[in-house]
């Protein structure tokens, strides 16, 4: 579905992303990692279309997001971005709104299926009690699910979402991811997701990319990004890699740096 | 709440500017003014109404209009709830222009006062150029910044248009009650000349409400949602230039409407764009005109200029909004 092809971007002088390829399939959740300064945002923001590129292809099927205009690729690609800080005085109900821009002429004005499309939406997230709330009186948490029902009310077959987990406490974290993957899995949408925390990409990933200076090191299965050798090499740090007790997915333990 | 909004707008609109024709020193009663108003009225009540307040009523009106909607469209572009065109530096820019206009001799002429707006446009535009880049920290603009370097412009571009004015004689000493912000050269022609830039700066405003919400959420994510950002912008800041523009060229640097108006607005009716702009061109008719009735009325028979009473008014204002966005960390 979504398509990254020899992807280069420079700011300035400064090469932050060094001929990157990925695939991301209709159905599954693809997961970076990498330190901080590995390229991970960056390359959210290049494939949302705000910074510009300077090799390579960003596609899906046939079509060179490149060639289209921003509300064009607003029907493709919906992102999520990271914990920001939200005009304050904005309804839930508003903000979720504008994300039928890209189907808005300019006056913005939503029909009453761009109004129901918005409250399937917020209800997907369990956040339709929300809707007369002001944003800036939410939570960290919910602020996340408003941002992620803004997404989905775009209706695009592609979704982007960078450090969606940070700075949310561990049942957000969890309810936001399984809901993540549960729009992969059953909605078919096609996900990629910076992610922080090892463990939480070997349970909710399909698929895991790690990035490391702009570049990406190694991609695959969890078992198979997630070794020893490669994360000590990627972090500079000695970890140890078990399997889960209950589930079949490898657990990262980080030992000490002494 | 929609439809009430407007309601209550207009009908203080209507309620002003019937005042506004109403006062002055001769006062006409409403029955007068709508025998006046329809041609039934005395030749004296006719001529007053026709030659005097109702060409002045109308700069007076379109001028808060304008700078109340500018000051909307501004303090949405820079996310910054202290902007305004005239603690942005655009209003003086702008008047520079204006006053820069009238010193070229000029015959006193239609095509001479055509060419005060004209002029004021293009040093609204670059005062908005030079404004932006110097307050411009990477991707962001600071409010400090921003009034900082709005501030220090404009005492420039005062003190430029105080020495034009001083150092000619005749037509442009006139001016120096225009500065202040007075309609003194109110009349038919100043609102013919300012119409078109009026309309289309207002216009293209009114119709940016979704444009506006999408760019309160930061360009990234504004260009996200499929906002084509740096044209939007580019459009809305010609806009809001032409605005400013428009209520500088003849109604002179009349301070604090284009803050304080978008501010009561949003604290009455919300920060709905859509809404925000039609309602604060309203209610900056609304304001100013009340401004100039009292500007007419507290030392009667003689009048002081508008923009004194809006500074006494908003100077006050303008340290609430100060306060409480620094306690409440509003935006």
């Amino acid at each position: 579905m979504l398509k990254i092809e020899n992807l280069s971007v420079h700011y300035g002088l400064r090469r932050v992303l060094h001929d990157v390829a990925l695939d991301v399939q209709s159905g599954e959740v693809l997961a970076l990692i990498g330190p901080n300064g590995a390229g991970k945002s960056t390359l959210i923001r290049a494939v949302s279309g705000v910074i510009p590129i300077q090799s390579g292809r960003i596609r899906t099927n046939g079509d060179d997001f490149d060639a289209l205009s921003p509300m064009q690729r607003a029907r493709y690609i919906a992102t999520v971005p990271q914990a920001v800080s939200l005009p304050p005085a904005f309804t839930v109900w508003e903000t979720v709104l504008l994300g039928r821009t890209p189907y808005l002429n300019f006056l913005g004005q939503p029909s009453t299926k761009d109004e129901d499309l918005a409250r399937r939406a917020l209800d997907r997230v369990s956040a339709l009690t929300l809707a007369e709330r002001r944003v800036g009186e939410l939570s960290g948490g919910e602020q996340q699910r408003v941002l992620l029902a803004r997404a989905l009310c775009q209706s695009t077959p592609i979704l982007l979402l960078d450090e969606p987990t940070a700075h949310l406490d561990l049942q957000y974290q969890v309810g936001l991811l399984e809901l993540v993957r549960e729009l992969a899995h059953n909605d078919h949408l096609a996900v990629l997701l910076a992610l922080h925390d090892l463990n939480l990409a070997a349970r909710y990933a399909d698929r895991i990319a790690l990035m490391v200076g702009g570049e990406i090191k190694a991609s695959g299965k969890p078992e198979q990004v997630l070794r020893p050798d490669l994360i000590e090499a990627a972090y500079c740090l000695p970890v140890e890699v078990v399997r889960h007790p209950f589930l079949n997915i490898p657990l990262i333990l980080p030992k000490s740096q002494k | 709440m929609k439809f009430r909004s407007y309601l209550f707008s207009l009908l203080a609109l209507v309620l002003v500017l019937t005042l506004s024709l109403a006062i002055g020193s001769v006062f006409l009663s409403p029955s007068e003014l709508w025998a006046a108003l329809t041609g039934h009225g005395s030749q004296t009540s006719s001529a007053i109404l026709w030659s005097i307040r109702l060409p002045r009523t109308v700069l007076i009106a379109l001028t808060g209009m304008a700078l109340s909607g500018s000051g909307a469209a501004y303090q949405g572009l820079f996310r910054n709830p202290l902007a305004d065109p005239f603690l942005i530096g655009v209003a003086s820019g702008a008047g520079l222009g204006a006053v820069i206009a009238m010193s070229v001799k000029w015959p006193y002429s239609f095509w001479g006062l055509m060419a005060i707006p004209m002029s004021a446009f293009a040093a609204a535009l670059i005062t908005v150029f030079i404004v932006y880049s110097l307050a411009r920290v990477g991707k962001t603009i600071p409010t400090t910044n921003l009034i900082l370097a709005g501030v220090a412009f404009s005492s420039f571009a005062t003190s430029l248009t105080s020495f034009l004015m001083l150092r000619s004689t005749g037509e442009v000493r006139r001016a120096l009650g225009w500065l202040l912000g007075g309609a003194s050269q109110s009349g038919w022609t100043a609102i013919l000349a300012i119409a078109p830039y009026l309309f289309i700066g207002l216009g293209i405003l009114i119709f940016s409400g979704h444009a506006m919400n999408l760019l309160q959420f930061g360009d990234d994510q504004a260009q996200q949602l499929g906002l084509n950002v740096t044209r939007t912008k580019t459009i809305l800041l010609i806009s809001s230039s032409l605005a400013t523009a428009a209520a500088v060229a003849f109604s002179g640097i009349i301070g604090f409407v284009g803050l304080i108006v978008p501010h009561v607005m949003r604290l009455w009716w919300g920060a709905d764009y859509r809404r925000l702009i039609p309602l604060s061109i309203i209610s900056g008719g609304t304001a100013l005109l009340l401004s100039d009735v009292i500007a007419r009325v507290i030392l009667a028979p003689q009048e002081i200029p508008v923009g004194i009473v809006t500074a006494l008014a908003g100077a006050p204002f303008f340290l609430w909004v100060l306060r409480r966005a620094k306690n409440q960390g509003y935006w």
